[in-house]
């Protein structure tokens, strides 16, 4: 698996300079880590498949089912009593229909170092900020991995240098990022996408290093009674591209813009009681457009319903994007709910019933998702997809043939 | 705040009260049944103070009425925290698919607990409501407030009677939650007169009925001092569910500090 995998990785374009820089350090660490301990082997393997109510709106869509394997493992070595590892994660999924989909990606191969109440991390990683649950407004190190997943928290790794301490006051946290990493997107008989393709090969970006730009972030974040908050500066490629219409042989596509921003940003929780209530906000500049943007709400659980062990979680978020609707900000004012049930049985069932409501578009979309585990190595998930939207100009009306239910059955190793 | 400070001191100051009493007349106990518990349970703690930190793994074997079992496996590591509860992070190990899942617990003699879960899949560290403590730990018959460590502040307590126990002679002692949001109306609690162990505790639901029993199969002494329950059984009577539990390789004084229980060894436990 482990010879197979890489050969196909290198033949993307993002495997550029920093990241063989990274590669090699993280080698070293890895030939001193075989010499030093037993890998410990873990992972899973995923087999998907999507049933559509109907064909799709445009060309290549016309298929109602399709079916789909990714596979996940995880090496992880340690050594110098725990203060030394190295993990690494490859990824890659095989899908029926859409080539973009069928894609690989080092979701980890991260050197970790500790020292005292100092981490060092050399490699790529994935780095988790956010405490929303329908929007990952601030959620920036790692770029979205958006053919894996319609709610976008499906990440692809990140080439980085890290460094985090613990104080008193906190844990701050400095990253060099070594190298962008391009969205991807599905490609023309991939279901859940725009009318016109996003040709990914013609990217184009403010910073003439392209893929090889370093960016930077600062973050600081503590946890003080009930409230936990985080605070972070980042100035590099925005993950977010502008779409650009262009002409590749004879047809109209969209080709990508990365622009270079500077953004700063807070997120915080407070959880008080039976309460979490959540703030994520935003503010971006870059040479085109600065603006705010915000994601806010909260989630209440009633504990042991009915005098069973059951929990309910009732949520309600509101996205506000002050570019409104003349820009491609998906969440410009829209507002989600959604209840989530806990059975907290031996096999961690749980259904999740959730909807957004675009308020300027009327565009409506309905999630539901329910999993649970079917023995040790086992676990099965559900997830139902509907959208109704009304108005051309909303991105998700394109989505308006794309209903759908997905079974996902998960083996772990 | 300030009033929980001022409870605090005022606690604080009764137990150092409670505790000088205790010296000075050693076996002798009060006569008035809620001192006599109250004593009894400053004892417990009392014979317990001084431990440091721990590290041990943790075996639950789940049983439905069936007899359908699952099993958990879970590292602790844990630290004592002198006037008030303790601080603990627990590792998941099994099953799989929980694999890497890291819960980081401080609890507090009064009032929730704090507790972040760790998601490795999303390497996501979540904040979660912990007022409730009744709920089931990963779908065994132990809740929250089992698990978490004896505080002398989180009840009231009644001297019931002494009876002869698996542990030769132990007080049986009734204690009241004192959260409200408690799952129990009362604890009794069997409670050897040597070593002070609690060989064996009724919880009475909220309507006051006989809901679960735990009893304790094995102790072992760490560091000649330090009583641990290495296997205990939790029998639900009202749904017929049991939880065995089972602790190995305990390990005390392992270096461990504060420094090792925040959000940065949460997402890097493995």
């Amino acid at each position: 698996m482990m010879t197979a995998l890489p050969k196909k990785i290198l033949c993307r374009p993002y495997f550029y300079r920093h990241s063989i820089l990274l590669a090699l350090g993280t080698l070293f660490a890895f030939s001193y880590s075989l010499a030093a301990s037993a890998v410990e082997v873990s992972g899973s393997t995923q087999f998907e498949i999507t049933a559509y109510a109907r064909d799709g709106q445009f060309e290549g869509q016309d298929y109602r089912t399709n079916l789909s394997v990714a596979l996940a493992p995880e090496f992880f070595w340690d050594w110098n009593n725990g203060d030394s590892s190295l993990v690494f994660t490859p990824f890659y999924r095989i899908d029926e229909n859409d080539e973009e989909r069928s894609h690989g990606d080092i979701r980890e191969l991260d050197f970790t170092y500790v020292f005292d109440s100092w981490e060092l991390h050399v490699g790529v990683r994935k780095v988790f900020w956010g405490v929303t649950e329908f929007n990952q407004l601030v959620d920036v190190i790692n770029q979205t991995d958006s053919v894996e997943s319609f709610d976008g928290e499906e990440k692809l790794g990140q080439p980085l240098i890290s460094l985090s301490r613990v104080t008193d006051w906190g844990i701050f946290d400095a990253f060099i990022l070594a190298g962008f990493r391009e969205r991807t997107f599905a490609g023309e008989d991939g279901r859940l996408r725009g009318e016109l393709i996003v040709d990914d090969s013609n990217a184009r970006f403010e910073d003439d290093r392209e893929e090889n730009a370093i960016d930077l972030a600062l973050r600081w974040s503590h946890s003080v009674g009930v409230f936990d908050v985080g605070v972070y500066w980042f100035r590099g490629t925005d993950r977010e591209p502008i779409f650009e219409p262009s002409l590749s042989n004879g047809s109209l596509q969209l080709t990508p813009f990365y622009e270079e921003i500077d953004q700063i940003g807070a997120d915080v929780q407070a959880t008080i009681g039976n309460w979490l209530w959540k703030f994520e906000g935003l503010y971006q500049k870059s040479n085109l457009e600065e603006y705010s943007a915000t994601q806010l709400g909260f989630e209440y659980t009633f504990f042991g319903i009915a005098s069973s062990s059951a929990d309910i979680g009732v949520l309600l978020e509101y996205g506000w994007d002050e570019r409104g609707t003349d820009s491609n900000a998906i969440f410009q004012n829209d507002i989600f709910v959604g209840a989530r049930l806990t059975l907290n049985d031996s096999f961690d069932s749980a259904l999740l019933v959730g909807g957004s409501y675009d308020a300027d578009s009327s565009t409506r979309s309905f999630l539901i998702e329910a999993s649970r585990r079917i023995n040790d190595r086992w676990t099965v998930a559900i997830e139902g997809l509907l959208f109704q939207g009304s108005d051309s100009s909303d991105p998700l009306t394109a989505l308006n043939d794309d209903d759908r239910i997905q079974l996902t059955l998960e083996r772990f190793f | 705040m300030l009033t929980k400070n001022i409870k605090k001191i005022v606690i604080a100051s009764i137990s150092s009260a409670v505790v000088l009493l205790s010296f000075q007349s050693q076996a002798e106990f009060s006569s008035d049944p809620a001192e006599k518990g109250l004593q009894i349970a400053k004892k417990v703690k009392e014979r317990d103070l001084g431990w440091g930190d721990s590290q041990t793994t943790l075996k639950m074997i789940l049983k439905n009425a069936a007899g359908q079992e699952s099993t958990r496996e879970l590292r602790t590591k844990a630290l004592e925290v002198q006037g008030d509860g303790d601080k603990a992070l627990n590792i998941f190990d099994h099953p799989r698919d929980v694999k890497g899942t890291a819960f980081l617990s401080f609890s507090h003699a009064i009032g929730a607990d704090d507790q972040w879960l760790y998601l490795p899949a999303l390497k996501r560290v979540k904040r979660i409501a912990s007022r409730n403590k009744s709920g089931p730990f990963v779908g065994s018959e132990f809740s929250y407030e089992d698990l978490s460590s004896f505080e002398v502040e989180k009840y009231t307590y009644k001297f019931l009677r002494e009876e002869p126990c698996k542990g030769g002679t132990c007080f049986v002692v009734e204690q009241n939650p004192v959260d409200k949001f408690s799952g129990y109306t009362r604890l009794v609690s069997w409670i050897d007169t040597t070593e002070f162990r609690n060989w064996k505790i009724e919880f009475y639901d909220r309507r006051n009925s006989l809901l679960k029993t735990l009893t304790v199969e094995d102790f072992t002494l760490y560091l000649d001092k330090y009583w641990r329950a290495t296997a205990t059984k939790m029998v639900n009577h009202q749904s017929k569910k049991t939880t065995d539990l089972v602790f190995e390789g305990y390990e005390f004084r392992t270096g461990l500090t504060d420094r090792d229980f925040n959000k940065n060894t949460l997402k890097r436990a493995k």
